[in-house]
């Protein structure tokens, strides 16, 4: 049986069902998801108080410094990412000099790497994993699956992206990434988390790399 | 027992099948012969070890393979039967295969295959609340499955 020849018309980017999809989603998605009412309030509240700046400002200094100097990263792989990471958090890479402990409990942890492709049957499980995360938590998407549902995107059984489970904060792309990538996904992330806006409010996405 | 032999013998026993090739044997035969098919190779030509069960969407209808092999003698069996289109009912080779009752569970699952005279009939692989049998050719990849897709 001959195949019929696909006619294939010129692609415009508009187009693509995928981005279409992305940005429907991502139009979608809540921005200032770490953030609660009260505590904003209060801290807004000595905000605006004549002279009440330095306190933020400063407090919001030392928290991030004291966030970013100590990133406990879940111990969660999905797939042969999963290996990369634990490569990453072995010794040559050694990420424990960045002040991250690999701990193999999600209630004492503030960052998840998703590392590997998500299938709608593991879904649930790692959402629950993330609600279990005290906030202030953050999420590194670790290679293509987990990006955006790498290979496996047009199949029946792989969740196209993680973010469409949990907000994502920084993506890493890879299939899979090298630990020197991963490392610096891990420093971008803890560039972000240092320029958190008054105690706990998301950071504005940062476009410098390297 | 040598190949030929054991391809001769299935020719003798089932007329109505379409039996060609040496390694593997490939055995086609009507649906209602298939549990016949299968013990008559398990018990007379001595193949006694459950390769895999699989199933083909042809889109004109299913058709249900197995591959059987004799260890000792290196005879290999692959039978397939032809469900016709519409149907998809087929006999199990629980009964006569242990080693078939996952297999034919996988082929559930993914071609939605009912097997007569099963067990335990559930989807071994996708969750038990998916909808649909994905890998059908009339199965479309982007069903939305709520809330993950």
């Amino acid at each position: 049986m001959k195949p019929p020849v696909p006619e294939i018309p010129v692609p415009v980017w508009r187009d693509f069902k995928d981005l279409q999809e992305w940005e429907q989603l991502h139009k979608e998605r809540p921005s200032g998801d770490k953030h609660s009412a009260l505590f904003e309030s209060v801290t807004e509240g000595i905000h605006s108080f004549p002279g009440g700046f330095a306190v933020t400002t400063v407090a919001d200094a030392f928290f991030n410094w004291a966030r970013k100097s100590s990133v406990w990263p879940v111990t969660f792989g999905l797939a042969c990412c999963a290996i990369e990471m634990m490569a990453t958090f072995a010794s040559r890479f050694d990420v424990e000099r960045l002040g991250m402990v690999p701990w193999a409990s999600p209630r004492h942890s503030d960052l998840m790497v998703v590392s590997g492709t998500v299938t709608i049957k593991m879904a649930p499980m790692l959402l629950r994993i993330y609600d279990q995360m005290p906030d202030p938590k953050w999420a590194v998407s670790m290679g293509s699956c987990a990006n955006s549902g790498g290979p496996f995107r047009h199949g029946y059984h792989v969740v196209k992206g993680v973010d469409r489970i949990i907000p994502v904060d920084v993506y890493v792309p890879g299939c899979p990434p090298p630990p020197e990538s991963l490392l610096n996904g891990l420093l971008l992330l803890q560039d972000q988390i240092a320029h958190f806006r008054k105690t706990g409010r998301r950071a504005p996405p940062t476009p410098k790399v390297d | 027992m040598t190949s030929d032999q054991a391809r001769a013998s299935i020719g003798e026993r089932f007329s109505g099948a379409q039996v060609e090739g040496t390694s593997p044997i490939v055995a086609t035969v009507q649906p209602e012969q298939w549990v016949a098919l299968a013990q008559f190779v398990k018990e007379t030509l001595g193949c006694r070890f459950f390769s895999y069960s699989t199933a083909v969407d042809w889109k004109e209808g299913l058709e249900v393979v197995a591959r059987v092999d004799n260890v000792d003698d290196r005879i290999g069996v692959l039978m397939k039967t032809r469900l016709a289109p519409g149907v998809s009912s087929c006999p199990s080779l629980v009964p006569v295969y242990r080693g078939a009752n996952w297999m034919e569970r996988e082929c559930y699952d993914m071609f939605g295959i009912r097997f007569e005279g099963h067990p335990d009939l559930r989807r071994i692989l996708l969750s038990d609340d998916w909808e649909g049998h994905p890998l059908l050719k009339s199965y479309a990849v982007d069903t939305p499955h709520p809330p993950y897709r």
